[in-house]
């Protein structure tokens, strides 16, 4: 009995080890994105070229998850505002629910699975077939090349994504209630906006930035950070997805409560 | 003795990796436009010493001069200009898999030497592509090529800055035997057309005798033999490298 306490007692103090050098590793990651990314020289071109490919690997799985959204959500809200008689309501709360929650989040979270992974992907398979060495050795810094441009573009993007997922999601809400509600076009779009402050679109837009940092510094920094080995490269990609979900949602929270403290100033 | 200009001076150089103590006091001399080829075991850290060489990794204890400067003392800045006189041939050729063949051997190019025209670039690339004997897989992606192939392109993409030294990774692992003869002609055509000195890693002794001035063998950390093939192996006394030598003759 007492072996059996001995061996457990290192492990897991390695596993609680290796869990704060991990963290400590991270933190060391994010800052130096933060020293790197301001000094020359700067990688335009290649910063473009990622914002082009984050664009076409979301686009058709956001426009259909944006529309559905819209639809589904419009269709299942509406019972209860019937209720009060008041499904002339229904273009105001779903355009709000839509602008400060859904679209962020669910445009995040499908970047997280298809961008997150496949930054995590191509960098760990960059570093496990010596690509970033390669780099390295011919003078040129890795981490500003591959790095620095891939968390630039994922924050400059998913805002951007956000909006597009936001006017997807209310057309596809227009549709079920110009179905339902014989509301026109205009009609709808008029109270759409009279619903969304200022507040509202600021707040959604600090958060994709957030979320889309979020996204790039954990798909690189997992890639980067890859044990040697396909398997490696694997278990990279997987865990740039699950890290980088779980953080979206802690930082959902927290942008909740900030923005509801501003909002009772 | 030997009045040639040393290129590269290594000294009693140690590095472990955790508990794993990899080199155990590596002493090396290499002159200028010397072939020498390490030969050793697979783990036995040929790949650490030539990484150590560009500053990828740092040596516990010891010294590592290359061209006069001690690689783990250097600032980035100057160890970037000495990596520029070092070409890397990585063991899996480390092309850069998202872009093209010209695109990789542009990529040190554009970033390393400045006011060059697309014309000049285009040239050097053409001109390297054709003493690798690929100039037709200017436009393939790495994907599309063959081993031999992707180890050519590692090749020129090395080139494309003039480097004094070269090193080779294992250039021929993992490639049939013609093919090997190809890479080990290749070897000593760009060792003779562009006068640079090298190292080359192998495990292959045919390779070892066609490209290699002097042989050094790596085992428990240290050179255990070094000198002219015939010096190093039909003599052999060490059990392994005597069995090294009889594995690769019975096998040829
Ligand atoms: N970056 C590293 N971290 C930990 N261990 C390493 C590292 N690089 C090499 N090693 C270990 O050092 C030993 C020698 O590796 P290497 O030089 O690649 O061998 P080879 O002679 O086959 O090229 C191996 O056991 C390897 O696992
Ligand atoms: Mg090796």
């Amino acid at each position: 009995m007492a072996g059996e306490a001995d061996d457990r007692k290192p492990l897991l103090s390695k596993k609680i080890d290796k869990f704060f050098t991990g963290l400590a590793d991270a933190w060391n990651f994010v800052r130096r994105f933060f020293q790197e990314v301001f000094l020359p020289p700067y990688e335009f071109k290649e910063v473009i070229h990622q914002c082009y490919r984050i664009g076409v690997e979301s686009l058709p799985l956001i426009s259909l998850t944006g529309f559905i959204v819209g639809i589904v959500f419009t269709n299942q809200s509406r019972p209860s505002l019937s209720e009060f008689g008041a499904t002339s309501w229904l273009p105001a709360l779903i355009a709000i629910a839509i602008v400060r929650a859904m679209g962020p989040l669910v445009t995040a979270l499908i970047a997280a699975g298809k961008v997150g992974s496949s930054i995590g992907a191509e960098i760990g398979s960059m570093k496990v077939t010596e690509q970033i060495d390669a780099m390295e050795v011919s003078a040129t810094n890795p981490f500003k090349f591959l790095v620095v441009t891939r968390v630039l573009a994922t924050t400059f993007m998913i805002p951007i994504l956000v909006m597009y997922t936001d006017f997807v999601a209310l057309i596809g809400s227009f549709i079920n209630v110009n179905g339902k509600e014989l509301v026109s076009l205009s009609t709808f779009f008029v109270q759409v906006f009279d619903a969304i402050t200022f507040l509202d679109v600021f707040s959604s837009v600090i958060k994709s930035l957030v979320f889309g940092f979020t996204i790039g510094i954990v798909g690189c920094y997992k890639g980067y950070h890859s044990s040697k080995g396909t398997e490696g490269v694997g278990r990279a990609a997987n865990s740039a997805v699950v890290i980088s979900m779980f953080l979206i949602f802690i930082e959902e929270l927290l942008a909740l409560q900030i923005v509801n403290a501003i909002r009772g100033l | 003795m030997d009045n040639r200009e040393k290129v590269v001076v290594v000294r009693d150089l140690y590095k472990s990796f955790g508990d794993l103590d990899v080199l155990e006091g590596v002493d090396l001399d290499l002159h200028r436009e010397e072939n020498l080829v390490v030969l050793g075991r697979s783990g036995t850290g040929k790949s650490v010493l030539i990484k150590i060489m560009v500053g990828l990794l740092r040596q516990d204890s010891g010294t590592m001069q290359v061209l006069g400067k001690e690689v783990s003392k250097l600032p980035l800045k100057e160890l970037n200009a000495l990596r520029l006189k070092i070409g890397f041939s990585f063991q899996n050729s480390a092309l850069y898999d998202s872009m093209t063949v010209r695109e990789n051997m542009e990529f040190p190019l554009v970033r390393n030497v400045k006011n060059l025209t697309k014309k000049e670039i285009s040239m050097r690339i053409e001109e390297l592509l054709e003493a690798v004997g690929l100039p037709q897989s200017i436009n393939q992606m790495p994907s599309e090529l063959s081993g031999g192939q992707k180890k050519r392109i590692g090749v020129a993409r090395t080139l494309v800055l003039n480097p004094e030294i070269m090193l080779y990774d294992e250039p021929t692992a993992g490639l049939d035997p013609i093919t090997c003869v190809d890479i080990n002609n290749l070897i000593n055509e760009v060792r003779e057309r562009y006068k640079t000195t090298s190292i080359v890693i192998t495990h292959d002794l045919a390779c070892a005798k066609q490209t290699g001035d002097r042989m050094a063998v790596l085992l428990d950390g240290k050179f255990k033999a070094m000198g002219t093939f015939e010096e190093v192996f039909p003599r052999a006394v060490d059990e392994r490298i005597k069995s090294f030598y009889d594995y690769n003759f019975i096998n040829s």
